[in-house]
């Protein structure tokens, strides 16, 4: 069974400027949703909370591993780590790597997520119970937004 | 990138995902070949055909039943076991919720160094 993620995108941006959308703290909490409290440094915590309507309850955080400039960012953290109740440090992390490469376009970006065979079963199980209603109605959601900011 | 909130129901079972672990092994997944084709089988109709003994099926089993993926049920004096694919769909249905969270974020980037 496939226990890791690879997704690539080719980007119409030069690798400089793909670069600092993925590690300008600001920036990456642009896209990625997130109001971060400070710069990523490697070997340390990356924090802030969610910026999703709904959810600014909910503290985001990851741990920088690498920082290779325009090359390499990766972090690890603990996906849909969403329940503010739970205590998720105990629980193995996942890897998530972003990998730049200059093409005559712009940019192609490679995104893996690795470890997920370390993902406590519990966990998976509520993934699959939540998949009903909840997950196809924040899909939308998702949708939408996306299609009203383009 | 948010799944909805939920109410959270502690499960009984080991916190450690065990699944991958009870995946990782030839003689297990030879076993499991056997159960994922039909019907419950007992530990000697399992043995059929291998030179594994008894107690080394029944310690493979063990580890199968841990990680959810066979149940035993007793009928008559003999155990039999069964294969239950929940465990399997659980954790494709997680991978699959993670890979369109990150398809919907690289969308997200897209638009944002594009414009």
């Amino acid at each position: 069974m496939e226990n890791k993620i690879e997704k690539t995108i080719k980007l119409n941006a030069p690798v400089a400027r793909v670069w600092r959308a993925l590690t300008d703290y600001r920036e990456f909490g642009e896209w990625f949703r997130v109001a971060l409290e400070g710069p990523f440094v490697p070997g340390q915590p990356a924090r802030g909370h969610i910026t999703w309507p709904g959810y600014e309850h909910v503290v985001w955080q990851a741990i920088v591993q690498k920082m290779e400039p325009e090359r390499r960012f990766s972090f690890t953290w603990h996906p849909y780590a969403v329940d503010p109740s739970v205590n998720y440090s105990s629980e193995p992390p996942t890897l998530v790597e972003f990998r730049l490469e200059p093409i005559p376009t712009g940019t192609r970006l490679t995104l893996t997520e690795s470890g997920f065979e370390n993902v406590p079963a519990h966990r998976r199980a509520e993934a699959f119970r939540m998949n009903d209603g909840g997950w196809t109605q924040q899909m939308k959601n998702i949708e939408t937004h996306v299609a009203q900011k383009p | 990138m948010l799944p909805k909130s939920h109410k959270r129901a502690r499960s009984p079972r080991p916190q450690q995902a065990i699944l991958f672990a009870a995946l990782g092994d030839d003689t297990r997944l030879a076993l499991m070949a056997k159960l994922v084709s039909g019907k419950p089988a007992s530990i000697a109709q399992l043995g059929v055909g291998s030179s594994l003994t008894r107690q080394a099926i029944t310690k493979h089993l063990r580890v199968l039943e841990r990680a959810g993926l066979v149940h035993s049920v007793r009928s008559g004096r003999e155990r039999q076991f069964a294969f239950d694919p929940r465990p399997l769909h659980a954790m494709q249905h997680y991978l699959v919720r993670v890979s369109q969270q990150w398809d919907q974020a690289l969308v997200r980037l897209k638009s944002f160094v594009e414009t």
